[in-house]
């Protein structure tokens, strides 16, 4: 195992600060995978920030009966905008930060297979964010949940524009999130260093790879549901007006076949995270590789299947509801699988007790907890008393705050470091999680009893009297001192920024690609590319090859020049967009311009000049 | 940046198929919104009332004959004959043209009878799905035209032969997902 800065190649692995430098220029034309990981980065925590204000929001008008703080309008706003910024604008983006900075150094590439292809996937979703978000200045935010169900979501029931925002916004993200999600395929695919077989990839490129098929697979359908919503609300069809004979359930369908998939495609990297993370604080290789590997696959292939699960209380009939029971409790028996690994990997081992692992730990307790309140909504039985309560609002905030965002913070504990060269303070780290983790579940855990006491989600208030009183007073309690956590992450980067020591190539010991490059790594990343043979490359004997990786006898690569044309072509289609949105027509061929001379400046431009 | 291939087939291609996949998706959601709701609209016109399936047949024949043209077009370049592969890239877009000429003859022959958009739901979803393979359609002619007045230029060459394969994929998708829209659509009435 490689100590912490001295490697195999003489003369040491130099810290790269000209990977960041440039002014503001060539951020907007980068199309280093380095780059725009970092503005992923930066955008979702923003981006976590306002869905975190939406949910305070929440929890302060429900901290009392009867509270009068919120009316019932901008209530329905804050619910709606705080699940659809959290998933699509946090941690999607959050995800595809790690993905973008981490899955080339681990696979042993340069970049991705199209860096102009990936930097028009960040342009579309940070202009499609700032689109969604500014529903607020302009009549009102979106406020008919986040899974806008029909037909509340018609003209009728929805008039005005708050719809028209979250429905081109949504369309407009799906096209960012599939762009990025094919990029992410070929690269994988296509650019593995030499000797790196699909199973001795990192665990968290595999767990890439399957939410990129996931997203490729998912978007789709509800693209197709947002399509069918739009032409009734701009051009007055019928797909979901009941009385032309139009089904509203058929939104349903179409948004969660989408919509679950949606969830593995939340929870999988984190799932990669905590695989990386677990052996590299045991000092021992993950236990079980391949079942890990078969467990996510199977996971997602599974997750096309239990979609109904979010339907049990339309009607669909005993047979339907009895099938989707039965699926729905199939899927517990991979994510079960990936548990036991760990902590077969971690039993035995020589654990270091640093942030990325407490994070891990408290993500895999966290998550049990989710999925046991999962399992039992599985029955569809059970879950007509559970569903549309605040029970289902524990468990889903339970497997994606306590689950996702506790993998994902151990992700950014762990991989900081390689970002930005330096270290956090562990102290503030460990100090941090151990906050989050009390107050997390402080406002969850009564939610739960709220739930089955009868307590119904996406209303603005309650009577005095019901018995909510305590545990909603707790919640809200819980959710301010979880905000207040936020602050000592905060405070721990920017004290890093400032003060914090010099990290080196390899500061945990770990054993993938990433970690044989400087921290932050040059821009090409690699001088010569490396060969492996083995799934721990970096704790194998053979670090021959792998460690040429900084060998400054060898000339700097060529690697693709900036670009103006995938921002372009991404504004081209908001300005679609917002001509859709204003049904103003010449705007929409002012954006089909733009867009066009995008396009083909981008095929026109050569990739290295 | 050299061009690595862990398989040794290009990531271009690999794009376009894995795209190409998703596409199916797309179709395969719009397909489905379409028989879900066969045989629901409250009111008329029907499709047995308006579907021509002499004519949608010569319109198919023409999309199909695109297909070989364009196979043709593939092959010239690759033994690197520019002048039949500008040829044949051209008639591969003149007929996709052809065919979008007869979706609109056929689209405005319907508003004529009284069936839009709004009219009923065989209005909304035919027109839907129609409508969104002729964009697809649409797409693969200025691509196909691109290429075309490229090649005019002396700018396409054998070298790209990869580029017009590529560009072959997406047509002949597209003319595979009318096929499905053929037969779901007018011969399964």
């Amino acid at each position: 195992m490689s100590a912490t800065g001295a490697t195999a190649a003489e003369g040491g692995i130099q810290s790269h600060e000209s990977t960041y430098s440039g002014g503001p220029w060539s951020w907007i034309t980068t199309v280093d995978h380095k780059r725009i990981g970092v503005m992923y980065g930066l955008s979702a925590f923003f981006f976590f920030l306002v869905g975190g204000l939406e949910a305070l929001l929440i929890r302060l008008q429900l901290g009392s009966p009867e509270n009068t703080l919120i009316d019932p309008d901008m209530y329905n706003q804050l619910f709606t905008m705080h699940g659809t910024t959290m998933v699509f604008l946090a941690i999607m983006p959050l995800s595809a930060a790690f993905f973008n900075f981490i899955v080339p150094l681990q696979i042993g590439a340069r970049d991705v297979a199209f860096p102009r292809l990936n930097a028009f996937s960040f342009w579309l979703f940070f202009l499609g964010a700032l689109f969604m978000n500014a529903s607020f200045l302009f009549g009102g935010a979106p406020d008919a949940g986040w899974f806008g169900y029909a037909n509340l979501t018609s003209t009728q029931y929805s008039p005005g524009m708050r719809i028209d925002f979250w429905v081109l916004g949504l369309m407009v993200l799906g096209v960012s999130s599939i762009a990025g999600a094919l990029n992410f395929i070929v690269t994988i695919i296509n650019l593995r260093a030499e000797g790196m077989t699909f199973m001795r990839m990192p665990l968290f490129t595999w767990m890439t790879l399957i939410t990129a098929f996931l997203l490729v697979i998912a978007f789709p359908a509800i693209t197709v549901g947002l399509v069918l919503l739009m032409f009734d609300r701009m051009f007055g069809t019928l797909f979901f007006d009941p009385l032309a004979g139009g089904d509203v359930l058929l939104w349903q369908h179409l948004f969660w076949i989408f919509g679950h998939p949606e969830v593995y495609i939340l929870l999988l990297p984190g799932l990669g995270v905590v695989s990386e993370i677990i052996p590299v604080f045991s000092r021992k290789p993950l236990f079980g590789y391949a079942f890990v590997v078969y467990s996510g696959i199977l996971i997602a292939f599974l997750g096309f299947g239990v979609w109904a699960h979010h339907m049990f209380a339309v009607g669909l009939g005993p047979v339907a509801n009895t099938v989707f029971s039965a699926t729905t409790m199939l899927i517990a028996i991979p994510t079960g699988v990936k548990i036991f690994n760990w902590i077969a990997t971690l039993w035995g081992g020589s654990l270091r007790m640093q942030t990325p692992l407490y994070f891990s730990l408290g993500f895999i307790a966290m998550f049990i907890i989710g999925g046991l309140s999962g399992v039992m909504h599985a029955s569809a039985a059970a879950d007509l008393q559970q569903t549309d309560t605040y029970f289902i609002v524990a468990h889903i905030h339970y497997v994606l705050f306590g689950g996702v965002m506790f993998a994902l913070f151990a992700g950014m504990y762990y991989w900081i470091p390689k970002i930005t060269g330096r270290m956090l303070s562990d102290r503030l780290g460990k100090l941090h999680f151990w906050i989050m983790l009390v107050s997390f579940n402080l406002t969850f855990f009564p939610q739960h009893f709220l739930g089955l006491h009868g307590m119904p989600r996406r209303t603005f208030t309650y009577e005095s009297g019901l018995g909510f009183e305590a545990m909603n007073l707790m919640s809200t309690v819980g959710s301010m001192v979880l905000g207040a956590s936020m602050l000592i992450f905060l405070w721990n980067v920017f004290w890093m920024l400032r003060k914090g020591e010099p990290a080196g190539a390899n500061p945990w010991g770990g054993s993938t690609l990433e970690w044989s490059t400087a921290s932050p790594p040059a821009h090409y990343n690699f001088r010569v590319l490396p060969r492996v043979h083995s799934r721990d490359p970096l704790w194998a004997e053979d670090t021959g090859d792998s460690m040429l990786g900084d060998d400054p006898g060898v000339p700097e690569p060529h690697m693709p020049g900036p670009s103006i044309y995938p921002l372009l072509t991404a504004v081209g289609i908001i300005v679609m967009a917002v001509g859709a949105l204003t049904t103003t027509l010449p705007v929409v061929f002012v954006g089909v311009g733009v867009l066009l001379f995008g396009v083909y400046g981008w095929a026109f431009q050569p990739l290295e000049h | 940046m050299e061009m690595h291939s862990s398989t040794g087939l290009s990531s271009r291609k690999i794009l376009m198929w894995t795209f190409i996949g998703s596409e199916c998706m797309l179709f395969g959601s719009l397909i489905t919104t379409y028989l879900v709701y066969r045989g629901k609209s409250v009111v008329g016109p029907y499709p047995e009332d308006l579907l021509n399936i002499p004519f949608i047949t010569v319109t198919t024949f023409v999309l199909l004959m695109s297909s070989l043209m364009m196979v043709l077009a593939l092959a010239a370049v690759q033994r690197g004959d520019m002048r039949w592969g500008k040829i044949w890239l051209f008639m591969t877009a003149l007929l996709g043209m052809v065919f979008l000429g007869g979706q609109v003859f056929e689209f405005s022959h319907f508003v004529h009878e009284g069936l839009t958009l709004k009219t009923n739901l065989f209005g909304g979803t035919f027109f839907l799905l129609t409508g969104t393979h002729g964009a697809h359609v649409a797409v693969g002619v200025i691509w196909l035209l691109s290429l075309f007045f490229l090649a005019q230029r002396g700018r396409l060459t054998q070298a790209n032969a990869e580029t017009v394969e590529i560009a072959g994929l997406y047509w002949h998708f597209v003319d595979v997902v009318w096929i499905v829209l053929f037969t779901l659509i007018y011969l399964l009435v």
